[in-house]
Formats: structure tokens, sequence, C-alpha cells
């Protein structure tokens, strides 16, 4: 008993000496921005994936080879000999992607489709509610981006916490290193890598998938003809679109990995109530809770 | 510090199977979208009146789609939706070469009218290399000949209670206990009147053949390939749409697509 309670005091000292102030580190416009882009992305990409399936298939140029080939990527299926394949092209290799794409389902009820039901909103194949769904999100995400840069141009947030600093330059082999070891900082502000990607996201993919997906406008190809110039066709921009889509996915694990690694309560607890535990090499401030 | 990591773990699995549920079942969660009467469907499809004023905000009513060059249609004009309509009446027509072919102009107007194909042949045409955008996804470059629309629409003079145009067509898209589906569309007159829409007879400088909407299709050319109806025999003038198929203004919406069809 005795010992337990010895060893004990020493770690309970140890646990509050490796803990910084708590800060208050995200506003109540990037935490409300941040969630409802949450949402409409889920949204949006399993929309999307819908209406993807419509025609499975990505070009590069104005228009779609029927009696020439452009495409970049094809998803179908084919008869051979041991039964029906799903097959997928990518920028002339062959692979066989049975049971995800271009077939999926089970053995009694075979699925003929690009992408399998589970990641397409509706599950089943219908075009015309995918769009509904896909226009009405892109909507509010463009309006939440519109707010979102607003809010952080007045308060500062893009300014002080997004726009990397010389020095935060400097130290960013030392950022991938730490970020490599999975050795987090948590101070006030983000680290060099933490803002160069969410600066990736917010200033490069987000603006890329709305001007890729506004290319594809018939109406607008009319106002704002440039943008087809811009990237090189309607197809092409189907493509980027598709692309900038797969980025946001890629950039989505990345950061779910990331606030797992560093420590996801606190990671949370930030973007919820704005509350951040900084590490110990953290010095307090004027508003800091202990 | 051992509590901690039990919570972390606890939380990871918690996360990766309400994430892998969403994933999994995802999608059914949302199909009750797909019913055309769902009051969910409704409120999302209210984005779609969005996007038709944002887009008839933003793009000047005479704006042109883009034309392109000769050296830019690599492939025949790819058929979609009825190829060859099998109707006795259009069947009767197609015999004929379409010599007995009218296209009639009703509805609100002071003066229905009817057009031989001979006739619209021999009033102003126009020649445009534009491209088709299905709502698939996939486009396709051709020229199209037609004479404008706005031609025989003034020869029929539009009444000022005249909103929208109604394009009946021969084809159907299979049958319900009602008789056969019978293609129509609609479209406002921003679009009636726009230099490009075209009544089309030829293509990439052949008569238009029957894969394509023989003897007259419409170009629309600011919207998607659904909006631009193929063997067309009446355009009716009314004050709105609702009146026709299921009310939503053309055979594709009344299945579900928006009917701006811009995007």
């Amino acid at each position: 008993m005795t010992s337990r309670m010895e060893m004990a005091a020493p770690i309970a000292q140890a646990e509050t000496k490796r803990k910084g102030p708590l800060v208050y580190r995200q506003s109540v416009w990037t935490r409300l921005t941040h969630w409802s882009w949450a949402i409409c992305l889920f949204f949006l990409l399993l929309s999307g994936l819908q209406i993807f399936n419509a025609h499975p298939a990505l070009y590069l140029g104005q228009e779609s080879g029927f009696q020439y080939d452009n495409a970049l990527l094809r998803i179908d299926a084919i008869n051979t000999p041991e039964g029906p394949r799903g097959r997928t092209q990518i920028l002339g290799n062959t692979f066989d992607t049975t049971g995800v794409l271009g077939l999926s389902g089970t053995a009694e009820q075979p699925q003929f489709r690009g992408v399998p039901r589970a990641l397409t909103i509706p599950s089943y194949r219908d075009l015309g509610t995918g769009r509904v769904i896909h226009f009405f999100f892109a909507w509010l995400f463009l309006t939440i981006l519109l707010v979102w840069a607003v809010a952080s141009l007045v308060n500062g947030h893009l300014r002080r916490d997004l726009v990397p600093t010389r020095s935060d330059l400097a130290g960013l082999p030392k950022d991938i290193a730490d970020h490599a070891r999975l050795r987090f900082h948590h101070g006030r502000s983000y680290t060099v890598l933490q803002k160069l990607s969410y600066g990736a996201v917010l200033f490069v993919l987000f603006p890329l998938v709305i001007l890729t997906g506004l290319s594809m406008s018939p109406g607008l190809n009319a106002a704002l003809p440039w943008l087809l110039d811009l990237f090189g066709g309607r197809q092409t921009a189907r493509t980027i679109h598709f692309l900038a889509m797969a980025s946001l996915v890629l950039f989505f694990v990345v950061h779910i990995a990331m606030v797992i690694a560093a420590g996801p309560i606190n990671e949370l607890r930030s973007m919820i109530t704005g509350w951040y535990r900084t590490g110990p090499e953290t010095t307090p401030d004027a508003g800091d809770r202990a | 510090m051992s509590s901690l990591r039990i919570t972390r773990r606890g939380l990871l699995g918690l996360g990766a199977a309400s994430a892998s549920s969403l994933v999994l079942s995802g999608c059914d969660l949302f199909d009750g979208i797909g019913s055309q009467d769902s009051r969910a469907r409704r409120f999302l499809e209210k984005a779609n009146d969005v996007t038709y004023r944002a887009q008839r905000l933003l793009i000047r009513d005479g704006a042109l789609a883009p034309e392109y060059s000769e050296s830019e249609i690599r492939q025949g004009q790819r058929p979609n939706g009825s190829r060859d309509p099998r109707s006795p009446e259009y069947l009767a027509l197609k015999a004929n070469d379409f010599r007995d072919y009218r296209l009639s102009i009703t509805g609100l107007v002071e003066k229905p009218v009817s057009f031989s194909l001979d006739k619209l042949r021999n009033m102003p045409s126009r020649t445009q290399i534009t491209r088709h955008d299905c709502v698939e996804g996939w486009s396709c470059i051709a020229k199209w000949t037609g004479t404008p629309l706005s031609g025989p629409l003034s020869e029929a003079k539009l009444k000022p209670e005249a909103r929208f145009l109604v394009f009946h067509c021969y084809d159907d898209l299979g049958s319900a206990v009602s008789g056969p589906q019978l293609y129509y569309e609609s479209c406002d007159l921003i679009d009636a009147h726009h230099p490009q829409t075209i009544l089309a007879y030829g293509l990439n400088g052949q008569p238009l053949p029957v894969a394509n909407g023989a003897p007259i299709r419409l170009r629309v050319e600011r919207a998607l390939g659904y909006k631009q109806p193929k063997y067309v025999h009446t355009i009716e003038a009314v004050s709105h749409y609702t009146g026709f198929g299921r009310g939503k203004g053309g055979y594709w919406e009344d299945r579900g697509y928006d009917w701006y069809g811009g995007i």
C-alpha cells in the first residue's frame, strides 16, 4: 500500500508539469465553418460519386472521345470465360478491380457500376437525386467559404494563424522531421506544416474544386469562357475536379491520422469549445486557463 | 496514463466503427431523398431555383456559348436517349422523307402557324460548332445548322402572357399504363430568343440523322442535352409548364432532373 502511494505522487507531479496552459485557440467562426465544411464535403463526395457513376470515365480536352481515345481513366465491366469482371483502366494500364470498381455487390446480386453503393448517395443509381444533393451542398459550401474568408480577414485568423512567417519556413525541415517521428508541438499557433496543409486546402483545393465545378456548367461557359481556357477544356476541368476531390480525401485521411496521433481529445476539444491544452514549453499569458 | 491510453483506443475504435457504419450503410441512410415527394428533397431542390436565378443574373441574356473550329470536330455526334422512334405517325413521316412534316406553333400566340421542313430550311439559317454536354458527364463537339427559333416565333407572335415554350416530340422512352411516355421539354423566353437557339435540321454538313432527332431538334446551347428535345413537332407557348406530364417541365424533369439544366 505505502509503496504504491509513494509511487503515485511523483507521477502526478510529472503529469502536471507536462502540461502548459489551456489556451483559446479556435474562434467560433473557425469552429462553425470547420464542422459545416465537414458535413458539406461528406455529402458532396458521396453525391459526386453518384454523378460520376453516370459516366465513370475521365478525359483530357473539351470533349469525350467515343471514336478516338482521350480517356485517362475508365471504369467498366467485361465478360470473361470465368464470368464478368470489374475493370479499371488508368493511363493505359488495366487493373482487375472486381468487387470494388466496375463490378461490386454480391454473387447473387452483382452490381455493374463505377464505384460501389456504399460510396454513393443515394446508394442505388439515381443521377437526378445525386445532382439535387450535390448542388445544394455546393451552394452551402461556397457560402461557408465566403463567411469564413470574411470572418478570418476581420478577426485576424488568416494573417495570424495561416500565413507562414519567415521563421516558420526556416523551421520547415525540423517540423517535417518532428511530424515524421510523431513528435507534436502543442503550441499556441499551428506548426508550419499545419499552416501549409490548411493553406493548400483553403487557398488551392477549395477554389480549384469550385472553379472546375463551375467550368462544367454550359450556362457559365457562356458568361466566363476563360474558365474553360484556364483549365484546358470542359472534360479536363471535370478530371481536375475529380483529382481535387481525391486530394481532399487524402487530406482528410492524413488530418484524421494526425488528430488521433496528436491527442484526439485535446484536438477535438479545441475544435468544439475553442480551448486547447498546450505543451509545457508554452508560457502562460493573460486570458489563458490553468 | 494507462486509463488515458484506453480512452484513446476506445475513442479510436468508436471513431472507426461510426465512420465505417457511415460508409457501409451510408448511403442507404439518405435514400429517402430519392423519393420525389420527400420533404427533405423538396427542401434541397430549392438550391436549383437559386442556381437558375443566379445564372440568369450573372449571364447576359445574349451571351454566346463557346463555338469551336472545324478541326475540333473529331467524331460523329453521339446519339443518346431515343434513336429510332417507332410511333406510327413518325414512321409514316420518315417513310416519305419528312415531306409531310409540319412544325406547329400553338398556345398563347396571336396567330397559330405551321411550317414545312422546306419552309424552315428557307428561313435565315445559322451554323454553329458547339459542344453538347450530357447530364451524365460526357461532351461531344458537332456542327449544327438550323433556323433561329426567334424567326418562327415572331411569325406566330407570342401573347404577353406567354412565359415558357413547351416542345412536344414524337419519341417516347418507354410506356406506362396511361400509354407511351412521350418526350417533352420546356424553356423560358430568354433561351427561346437566344441567338444560338435554333431549330436544327443539319448536323456536321448533312441532313439531321434520325438518331439525332430528324427532322427537327432544338439546340439550346447553354443547357445540358436533355433540354434539347429531338423529333419536335409542336411548340406550345404557355404561361406555365405545370399542365404537362407530371408538371415538372419535361420528361426527365418529371423523373428528378432539375428544370433549368444549366449546370
